[in-house]
């Protein structure tokens, strides 16, 4: 184009206003639509650090120099990547460029008259004439306004017009889709998310310092935090008893709204949170903890409570740690818990079915250094048995004991655990308001037909014609309605 | 009559959808082919080039009822996906068995509901042949027995955002046959006119208002799924978008049709590339059922494979 020739004349201004109507026209907001669907593709094919931190390290260890490329171009977080977030940014300024002055045009459109009757109407798609009885304009002008037409008269003529609804519809769908995103942002600045894990029996009091993991927005303050506590009295779950799978999980707790409150007994699923003000709590996992007492030598306790152990399958095999570091020498037990025991000649012990039946605790002892101090982050469920050595093998049913060369173990019972997601958002009526104008709007443009109607009378003839704008379908209907109707009378 | 007999019923139900389908795919595919009449070989040795022609008067009848089982079809599959949600106690969309079924259920109703309006008989070889795909797959290879729901779908949002979906999907893959059938056509017009049997098609600019149609048609109802499910993954896990590989599929899906209807209406695309860029943004919704419902990771696994 001629544009590009001219570009080094253009002053600063000129230039800028080059690049944004460049950056507001319709072909680059399309451009950038495309894109930003080609953007997300990588992060549903590559594991996502925000969904899946598990195989993100899974994959560093499979595929080392890859995995350090990828990193480098943030393809473990897409889509908080900066070539995503730009993409769309970019996405909604253009928007935003193109949709403003639109409002404001159609917002003298919607209340202006529609155009004066064109001198030509024989040239529209809809055209008949007829000879006049002179009542004609009258009739015209009932029908119009009954059907909610805008009219505007002039000398024996009347232009009408018709489906503002549609241009409306088109501005309402983009602005909420403005509005989604400022809930998007709203729920990043100021939301808290975090997880716990709770044994049955266990309080949990709502301050950071309750959680396993937490996050807060950029702009959210720990002190926010609503002062609830949530009691564990029972979890339920119940298995189908062919295929294995849960069919409902059951969480009964007792919850204090605030210190003083009086408590309330509350039943949570997975499709049902418990709700205080903007923070939601949501059953997210269930397992087993199974209940263990370690005494030393002496007989005195060294560890005693219970431990969540990590579900490995669908029948709740689980793998556990059992973590032992105020002994002298310290102890570990690398253990699995199975709910239903059973003995496969491949794999060892399993479990066959997720609800504990006949559950059995199995280990492996190890004394030695656990590595606990020299500060780095451990998982709770492994142990780096590294600087440590194995001294006994064993498995035990609830109730049972077992003496070994450093003391003594007793699997006291196992109870449920739940992991709770505790989440506060509050963009997200935002969004949701975003979402049904969006709806609303899409509706009202795609389905808002917008035509005119002219009709013309002089002394001796009547000229009615139609046009619809988009070739919106049914106008031909309407027309030899209007016809009908003024011939009718 | 117990669960057990409801699973059997829905079963034979199905079959007999097959069944009624193959005579279906039958009778358009007799029809297409038989429409063309060859000239007997005494005109051609007249010595003049005697065209073939179309005519169809011959194979009307077929036509019907090649309909008429396509209906017939339809109401047994119909009543095959209501009997498995019986058996189930639950609506029938617990596993991808379900979703397939219903899928076809849904694509055939689109076909048939068009049919209304629109003379698409044309399209019934490829309709019932799609549909008989469907169901062969899905009772050959995603067969699951009939079994209650897992705690995560037992939700009032399972009955409006998967029938959303769904309904959706059987437009939108609709919509990419037309626009498929108006390459093909367009492909072929451009070397010259039409063959025989591919003149009583409709004109390549009715199948371009027709696919443009029927995505603009069930553009709104797509926009509702999604938002339907962000409003039931808000209170199931905890947020209402987290980039979950079925969620940015989807969102990949309507980001290709937004763009497809923008193409359309504000910059005015027609014709090939409008039909291309509705072709993309079908294939986008077919690689999110098949590629992440079967090999994908993530919250939305309930193929039951």
């Amino acid at each position: 184009m001629s544009d590009e020739t001219k570009l080094p004349e253009l002053g600063s201004i000129a230039l800028v206003r080059y690049f944004w109507r460049q950056l507001t026209s319709m072909r680059t907001a399309l451009v950038l639509l495309l894109l930003l669907a080609l953007a997300a593709i990588p992060g549903s094919l590559i594991p996502q650090n925000a969904q899946n931190p598990m195989a993100v390290s899974d994959y560093f260890k499979q595929h080392k120099t890859l995995a350090i490329w990828f990193e480098r171009f943030s393809l473990f977080d897409v889509y908080s990547s900066p070539w995503f977030s730009a993409i769309y940014i970019l996405l909604f300024i253009s928007l935003i460029g193109c949709v403003l002055p639109r409002s404001f045009e159609h917002f003298h459109a919607a209340r202006a008259l529609p155009p004066k009757t064109p001198k030509n109407l024989a040239r529209m798609e809809y055209f008949q004439s007829w000879p006049a009885n002179g009542k004609e304009l009258e009739i015209a002008r009932t029908w119009l306004k009954a059907k909610r037409f805008r009219v505007l008269e002039n000398d024996g003529s009347i232009s009408a017009e018709k489906g503002y609804l549609r241009e409306t519809g088109n501005l309402f769908f983009h602005i909420s889709l403005i509005l989604i995103l400022v809930g998007v942002l709203i729920g990043g600045l100021f939301g808290v998310r975090g997880s716990a894990i709770l044994t049955q029996g266990e309080r949990f009091v709502n301050n950071a310092t309750s959680y396993d993991t937490i996050s807060f927005g950029q702009i959210s303050k720990e002190n926010s935090l609503p002062p609830f506590t949530i009691k564990i009295d029972k979890f339920v779950a119940k298995y189908n008893t062919l295929t294995s799978a849960p069919e409902d999980y059951t969480l009964y707790v007792t919850t204090v709204a605030e210190p003083g409150a009086t408590p309330k007994k509350q039943i949570v699923k997975v499709n049902s949170p418990l709700t205080f003000g903007s923070t939601r709590v949501y059953l997210q996992a269930n397992g087993y903890s199974p209940i263990v007492t370690v005494q030393d030598k002496k007989g005195s306790v060294t560890f005693q409570g219970p431990v969540p152990f990590l579900p490995q399958d669908g029948n709740l095999r689980s793998i556990g740690a059992i973590k032992v570091p105020d002994g002298d020498p310290q102890l570990g037990f690398v253990s699995s818990f199975v709910p239903t025991y059973a003995r496969s000649s491949n794999q060892g012990a399993i479990s066959v079915f997720p609800e504990a039946l006949d559950p059995r605790l199995l280990f492996s002892i190890w004394q030695g250094d656990l590595g606990l101090d020299n500060g780095r982050p451990q998982s709770v469920y492994r142990i780096d048995t590294s600087n440590m050595k194995q001294i006994s093998l064993n498995s035990l049913k609830p109730g049972e004991f077992l003496k070994f060369s450093e003391g003594t173990i007793i699997f006291e019972d196992v109870v449920p655990w739940v992991n709770l997601q505790i989440v506060s958002d509050p963009g997200k009526s935002y969004s949701l308001i975003g979402g049904i104008v969006a709806i609303l709007g899409l509706l009202a443009s795609l389905f808002t037909r917008r035509r005119r109607i002219w009709i013309r009378v002089s002394a001796d003839e009547v000229q009615v014609a139609g046009l619809a704008k988009n070739g919106a379908p049914g106008l031909a209907i309407e027309m030899s309605e209007f016809v009908t109707k003024l011939k009718g009378n | 009559m117990s669960a057990q007999d409801w699973a059997y019923i829905s079963n034979y139900a199905i079959y007999s959808a097959m069944v009624l389908f193959t005579l279906a795919f039958f009778g358009h595919a007799y029809e297409t082919a038989w429409a063309v009449r060859t000239p007997i070989a005494s005109a051609e040795t007249e010595g003049n080039l005697v065209a073939k022609t179309f005519d169809n008067s011959r194979t009307q009848k077929a036509m019907r009822i090649a309909t008429a089982m396509m209906i017939l079809g339809f109401a047994f599959l119909f009543f095959g996906v209501i009997a498995r949600g019986i058996s189930a106690g639950r609506v029938p969309w617990g596993n991808m068995y379900e979703f397939s079924i219903t899928g076809a259920l849904a694509f055939s109703g689109a076909y048939l509901f068009a049919l209304r309006k629109y003379d698409l008989r044309w399209l019934g070889v490829l309709v019932s042949f799609s549909v008989l795909l469907t169901l062969g797959t899905a009772i050959t290879l995603l067969y699951r027995p009939s079994a209650p729901l897992v705690p995560a779908l037992k939700s009032t949002w399972l009955v409006i955002h998967v029938s959303a979906a769904i309904i959706s999907g059987g437009v939108f893959l609709l919509a990419n046959v037309v626009a498929a059938a108006y390459l093909y056509l367009d492909n072929m017009e451009s070397k010259g006119p039409r063959k025989v049997w591919a003149q009583r098609l409709p004109s390549l600019e009715v199948l371009d208002q027709l696919s443009y149609r029927l995505v603009a048609f069930v553009f709104p109802l797509w926009t509702f799924a999604v938002i339907a499910g962000a409003i039931w993954a808000e209170s199931a896990w905890g947020r209402y978008w987290g980039w979950d590989p079925k969620e940015t599929w989807a969102f990949i899906t309507w980001v290709a049709y937004a763009a497809y209807l923008h193409a359309r209406v504000t910059v005015g695309w027609r014709g090939r590339r409008a039909a291309w860029l509705c072709l993309l943004a079908g294939s986008t919704f077919l690689f999110n059922y098949v590629y992440v419902n079967v090999w994908g990771t993530g919250k939305h696994t309930y193929s039951g494979l």
